[in-house]
Order: structure tokens, then sequence, then C-alpha cells
């Protein structure tokens, strides 16, 4: 894996490892985890799925949370409102083939083939913070590519002004859709201006390989800026539409989730703080760190957001 | 149950190693690093969960003693009591010490930001005096006063209900399950209540 990041292919987790490294660390007695990682790596690195992909732009320079926690730690309702859970439950989905319905405002909606959608789209890594709206976050690898680039390829007219995202709705296989724990299907938005960002991506792996099907597989959204609940998974209809589009969450409880949900410590969710957050895997001594306003993005971002007051859009 | 005393301290100490059972479990999960993604917060819930669950068991007592005529439970209120207030003071320690790392400026966000912290304060807060108070002298001392102190439990169970109720992103469900089984207790409670006094109200 070339990187122009600073960060060894041995700071990232080894898939094939199912110890956690923190325990790895306890197991090698001083000897450094990073090292007994490097030493299986090369019998091990050709069953990852996505080799040599090239670094982005936006990629930070940070060290990458375990694989292991990002894969066992997934709110997924459509599943389970457990987020350890979710991780077996989710294997239940088969995610090949897989069609993408783009419709709306665009010259050319039809059904498409994941195959086509990724056509023409080259993958890159993007190395991400990732901030929930539960005040937890993690730096993730993503695979992917900027949403605007396919965008463009379906040729917006003039009237898409938002773009509204929907999940798979099957709730013989998604077990948790038989409950009300949401509406269903799972739909978020964005405004055209924020899907168009260069920031904005589309999903189809992570850590060199493809999602974890708890993790979104085979598409999802990422957009790094704002609380994860607007980084749906497991896409099946992209609409772009004039109107802004009802999310999930917002439909919940509208006070608490909004359409915007920028990350922003100086507006706390109705029920809790937001100035602070939990970055999984740090030792249980670690103090919370800070929340930086747009996640950390604010100087790639906070434009599209000038003379809005964010408490109102929240 | 007629045992002889040794027996019963036999069965106390039983009791009470069946009772500590949970933190005894957590710490060796703890040391396993068998915690999950986000080991803080599992250790926070989980001693919150107990804190709860050995509330409602204290609370379950009386009314088990006057519907089946046994009184042995009885014997092991107070040991309830106590542990759930020490799996509240664990609960609470974990927060401070850990989750918000001791920090005053924490704190103070934390505590203007989210009110299920207030309803879990205000809990912790309750169970003090009857954990100071729960000593057979105390009970002796306080006389009456002792058993209106004690009632405060009633309000501790409801604010520690609020205080999960208010956590909880969407999914109900366990929470309500708790709220249930307080307002049952409560309302069986103040039935009680209601009819002892019109008795009284019928000879006057």
């Amino acid at each position: 894996m070339k990187t122009t990041s600073s960060i060894a292919s041995s700071e990232i987790t080894d898939k094939a490892f199912f110890i956690k490294r923190r325990q790895l660390i306890k197991a090698a007695m001083g000897m450094s985890a990073a090292s007994l990682l490097a030493g299986s790596k090369d019998s091990l690195a050709t069953d990852k799925h996505y080799q040599d992909i090239p670094t982005g732009p936006y990629s930070a320079d940070l060290p990458v949370t375990d694989f292991e926690d990002v894969s066992h730690y997934t709110n997924y309702y459509e599943f389970t409102t457990n987020k350890t859970d979710s991780s077996v439950l989710a294997q239940a989905l088969p995610t090949s083939p897989w069609q993408v319905t783009v419709e709306g405002e665009v010259e050319k909606p039809g059904v498409y083939n994941l195959e086509d959608i990724l056509r023409g789209n080259p993958l890159q890594e993007r190395i991400y913070r990732f901030r929930c709206v539960e005040a937890w976050s993690m730096v993730v690898p993503w695979i992917g590519f900027p949403l605007g680039n396919l965008l463009k390829k379906f040729g917006p007219t003039s009237r898409a002004k938002f773009v509204e995202f929907t999940t798979l709705f099957n709730p013989a296989i998604m077990t948790g859709q038989r409950s009300n724990s949401l509406d269903w299907p799972y739909t978020e938005g964005l405004r055209i201006d924020e899907a168009m960002h260069p920031l904005t991506l589309l999903a189809t792996g992570m850590y060199d390989d493809e999602l974890p099907k708890q993790n979104g597989a085979p598409l999802r959204l990422v957009v790094p800026w704002k609380y994860g609940f607007k980084s749906i998974k497991a896409i099946v209809k992209i609409r772009l539409q004039e109107t802004m589009p009802a999310t999930a969450w917002n439909k919940r409880a509208p006070g608490e989730y909004g359409f915007y949900a920028n990350v922003n410590p100086e507006v706390p969710h109705p029920r809790w703080s937001q100035a602070r957050e939990r970055v999984l895997g740090a030792s249980i001594f670690t103090p919370k760190r800070k929340t930086e306003k747009f996640n950390g993005y604010g100087e790639q971002v906070a434009s599209l957001y000038s003379g809005m007051d964010l408490r109102q859009y929240f | 149950m007629r045992l002889e005393p040794n027996a019963w301290r036999g069965i106390k100490i039983a009791a009470l190693i069946t009772c500590l059972s949970p933190f005894l479990w957590l710490c060796l999960n703890t040391w396993q690093d068998n915690l999950g993604a986000n080991p803080i917060q599992t250790l926070h819930f989980r001693l919150g969960d107990w804190a709860l669950r050995f509330l409602c068991l204290t609370l379950l007592v009386t009314p088990y003693r006057q519907l089946t005529g046994q009184s042995w439970p009885s014997r092991f209120r107070r040991m309830l009591g106590l542990f759930s207030f020490f799996y509240a003071s664990l609960h609470f320690l974990v927060f401070i010490v850990l989750d918000i790392s001791l920090s005053w400026e924490a704190f103070v966000d934390e505590i203007k930001d989210s009110p299920y912290i207030l309803f879990g304060l205000a809990t912790f807060i309750l169970l003090l005096p009857l954990a100071v108070t729960s000593s057979k002298s105390m009970q002796k001392r306080l006389g009456k006063n002792w058993k209106r102190l004690h009632s405060l439990i009633y309000l501790a169970a409801i604010t520690a209900v609020l205080h999960y109720i208010l956590l909880v992103k969407s999914d109900l469900t366990e929470p309500l399950i708790y709220a249930d089984i307080v307002l049952i207790l409560l309302a069986y409670r103040l039935f009680k209540v209601a009819k002892k006094r019109n008795i009284l109200l019928d000879r006057a």
C-alpha cells in the first residue's frame, strides 16, 4: 500500500488477527504489536480485496482506529439497536448482485448495477475522522470515490437542489426493520453543494478491503464533517430533487436530529453535551477529546454555511 | 425458616458473594480487556444496570413479605439496599474518574448540557443518607423518622428510571421495563397506605 501519509501499513490492524491489538500488547510482554503484525503481513496481504489504492486528497495524517473496533461497534438499526450484535446479524445481508436506482432531477435516470456505478470512478483511500452523535469518534481509512464525480455523470438538472439517499428495505433479512425503532426505509439527504463537495465520499471499502456488511456494504455515504447518522449505509436509491428530503432520524425526533447535523461542540444535543468525544481504542485512562467544529473540516466546509445560524439549522 | 444463627451466617456470606459477583465479573472483564470498543461506556452502563437492579430488589422485599407471608427476604433487605448504593457509587466513580477524567470544566459542560446527568446525581444524593443510616443502631436512634427517611428510596427509584429514559437514543425497551417495575411497586405501596388510612378513618 503506497500512501503519502506517514502512517505505516503496519499501523493498520491486520484483519487476520481476531485478537485485539491491545491483547497482543499484553501477550507480547513489551514487544511492540506493530512488529508482530509486520512480520506476518507479507503472507496475509494477498487476501485483501483492494491493493495499492492511492491516497486521495484531504486524507488525514492520523493514527487509525483498530479495524476490530471499527467493525464491532456499529449502529445499524436495520438489524438491531445493539452496536456489537449488528456485526453478527448483518452477515445475513446479500450484497452481490446490487443495484442502485437513480431518479428525479437527472438527465440519465435508471437502475444501475453497482459495477456500472464504480466504473470510471477510480478508488482512493481517505483517512477521515468519524464522529457519532453519541459523542464517540474513530479514525477510519475509507476506500471510495467522491460522490460529486458520480452525480455529474447522471446530469443533474437545474432543479436538483437536494439529494435523497435510501437504504435497502428488506425486513425478512434486516430483522430490525420489523420493529419501529425508526421509520423504514432509512433515508438521508444532503444539499446539492454538500453532495458535490470533494470531501463527500461514496465508500465501498475500508482498511484495504471491501466494507464489512455491518459497516454499510456494498455502498455507503461518508460525510466526515457531519454526525455519523448522515453517512447512510447499503444505498439502493439516489434521488435528486428540488425540495429538502425527510431524513430518518429527523422524522424520529425532529428536535434532536436536524437535517444539517454538522458536528459542532457549541450546539449540544438537547439531551447531552457535544463538547467532547470519547476516542475509541485509547486506554481507559485517556481523557475525552475536545470536539472540533465541523469535525476538524471547517477549513474546507465552513463556507457552505456562511450566514446560517447553526443553532437554528442544526 | 427457623435456622441456627450459624447457618444464617453462612447463608448471609453466600448472599454477599452472590451480590458481589457482578462486580468481580466486571473486574475480570476489565483486566482481560473484554469490554468492547468503548470499554468505559460498557463499564459505566453495566454498573448502572446493577445499581438499578438492586434498587428494584430492595423495593420488592416488603411487598413479597406482605403477599406471601414469608419473612426470610427481609433479612437481606439492608444488604440489597447497600449493594444498590455500592454499584451506584462505582457508576458515579467511573463517570468522574474515567469518563470526564476529573475535569471540572468537563463536569460543568456535562451538567449544563445533559439533563439526564442531573437525574443521576439526584439519585446518588438521595441514596447517600440511606446508606449512612442503614445500621441497626441508626435505625433505633432515628425511630419513627427512620422509616420516613428511608421512604426516599421511592424517589430515588423514580429519578434513576428518569436518568435511564433520558439518555437512551431511541430504543426505550429496557428503561421502560424498569419504569414498569417501579411504578407497580409504588402503586402497591400507595394502595396500602390509602387502605390503612381508610381503616383509621373508619375507626374515628
